[in-house]
């Protein structure tokens, strides 16, 4: 019954976030600030992570293409489709869930034990709609992260494969042209706009609704990362049914 | 001038205000005092419309609340100023930028106007060189007068204060104290302070409303606060021995 009153409020919420929009002068800037914090900032970690995700996947594929009849380009193939279809969008999602979503979190339950979202509702300001509404807006930016993190993830396997001594540089690329699908391409951007959007709103209902002090903003962001991630898993799976089942 | 006509507000079991009525007058100090859980920040919740009593009326004005229209409730907000406990700034922005963001979100005004307003405020609040640092480079003291110059910066019919000089030192809680008085006078606004403190009571208490257990015991004036024989009001404003010398001091002198 708990969690079933939870689900009405965070939809509830997001009802409210698209009402009663702030100016577009200020949300512009808000919107600006936002993408520099989550997209601009996790870029870091995104292409350290696919980087050494892609080697791994790439290692683990060639030592178990053991035989010698089956071609060395299926080690690319393997790596691209593992990357595109579910490492860059899934894997770099759960990460995100974590660097971002806390932040969301904490950020906004900060505001709420300082009363600074009290003192925005008594300006007559549409608090949810000022603070939830542009992360929504810059975590759409979200597939431009996860098209650098295939590409990286990519470059990952291949510098894996070459320097490692597992596949030629050649066959490796052979591979990644090998049976190629756009629509792949296609399925994880929409993963990961649907991913973007749980990124930004399940971390904010946490943050938004929190009561308590201090400690209760540690407590409600590790909380906002396990559902973060329980939701993006639940909805990874229902896509992945939905667009290529 | 605030009209509360019999408000009543629960949560759950939990009858918070059982019917408290008064006015709350132009260009006076209003303070609301009481002992913690007696209804004090429900009350002024209420008075600022984030909470929606269950039963009883608000008037701003002559303009009752329950009957006004969003758009209608959203400006009276614009209206009305906070003085938060904890400040309530906003982090993120410079003092100058705190006081700034009701004129950036209500306003069509051009910066120099607006950096005008900000700097006749702030001066106000005798704040002249921190319009470029951040709430947590500032003291408590000057925290407090950024929040009255962001609560002010509107010029605002209506101004809440929510225990406006808790954590403050005894000169610093005067100093505030003084500036939230003048304000009030000088702006001909409505003001209502929620406070605990007694000092507070007896500088600047135009109107005191005394609360217990969500009913209003007791009403009037710092001068009548010295006469009354309410002994529920006496056991909390008296609780301190210096009080209560102070209080013994001033009936011997009037006899």
């Amino acid at each position: 019954m708990k969690y079933l009153e939870a689900i009405g409020k965070y939809f509830i919420m997001i009802w409210e976030v698209f009402k009663k929009p702030t100016k577009w002068r200020i949300m512009k800037t808000l919107i600006l600030k936002e993408i520099d914090e989550l997209i601009f900032g996790a870029m870091g970690i995104i292409i350290f992570i696919s980087f050494f995700i892609g080697g791994v996947v790439t290692i683990q594929t060639a030592l178990n293409l053991n035989n010698p009849l089956l071609p060395k380009s299926l080690i690319g193939f393997a790596t691209r489709q593992s990357v595109i279809l579910e490492f860059a969008p899934t894997f770099t999602s759960i990460i995100m869930a974590g660097k971002v979503g806390s932040y969301i979190t904490s950020s906004i339950g900060t505001m709420r034990v300082t009363e600074q979202i009290d003192a925005l509702e008594v300006m007559g300001i549409n608090s949810l709609n000022y603070l939830v509404f542009p992360k929504i807006v810059a975590t759409m930016m979200y597939p431009f992260a996860v098209a650098i993190s295939m590409f990286v993830g990519i470059l990952g396997g291949w510098v894996a494969a070459v320097f490692g001594g597992f596949a030629p540089s050649g066959d490796f690329i052979q591979g990644l042209q090998m049976d190629f699908d756009p629509y792949h391409v296609t399925y994880a951007f929409i993963k990961s706009i649907v991913f973007a959007f749980a990124i930004a709103t399940v971390p904010s209902y946490h943050g938004f609704y929190m009561k308590g002090g201090a400690l209760e903003v540690g407590k409600a962001s590790t909380t906002s990362f396990v559902w973060t991630s329980v939701v993006i898993i639940i909805l990874n799976y229902v896509l992945t049914q939905l667009l290529l089942g | 001038m605030i009209q509360v006509e019999n408000i009543h507000k629960s949560f759950g079991e939990n009858h918070v205000l059982k019917g408290v009525s008064t006015v709350f007058e132009k260009g006076k100090t209003n303070l609301i005092i009481g002992q913690s859980g007696s209804g004090k920040t429900v009350f002024i919740k209420c008075l600022l419309g984030l909470f929606e009593p269950d039963e009883g009326q608000i008037c701003y004005n002559g303009q009752y609340y329950s009957k006004l229209s969003i758009k209608e409730r959203r400006n009276l907000r614009q209206e009305m100023g906070m003085v938060f406990q904890g400040s309530a700034l906003f982090d993120s922005m410079t003092v100058e930028g705190n006081v700034m963001f009701p004129l950036d979100m209500f306003t069509n005004q051009s910066q120099s106007e607006k950096q005008d307003r900000v700097d006749f405020v702030l001066k106000r609040v005798n704040l002249i060189d921190a319009h470029k640092r951040y709430p947590a480079e500032i003291s408590g003291g000057m925290q407090k007068r950024v929040a009255i110059a962001r609560a002010i910066v509107m010029n605002p019919k209506y101004l809440f204060c929510d225990e406006p000089n808790s954590g403050l030192d005894p000169k610093t809680a005067i100093l505030i104290d003084n500036l939230i008085h003048e304000i009030t006078q000088e702006y001909d606004i409505t003001t209502v302070i929620n406070t605990h403190d007694m000092n507070s009571v007896m500088e600047i208490g135009e109107k005191i409303i005394f609360l217990k257990n969500g009913l209003k015991e007791w009403e009037g004036t710092n001068n009548e606060i010295f006469k009354t024989e309410n002994t529920a009001v006496t056991d909390f404003v008296y609780s301190s021995e210096l009080f209560k010398k102070v209080r013994q001091m001033y009936i011997e002198e009037r006899n």
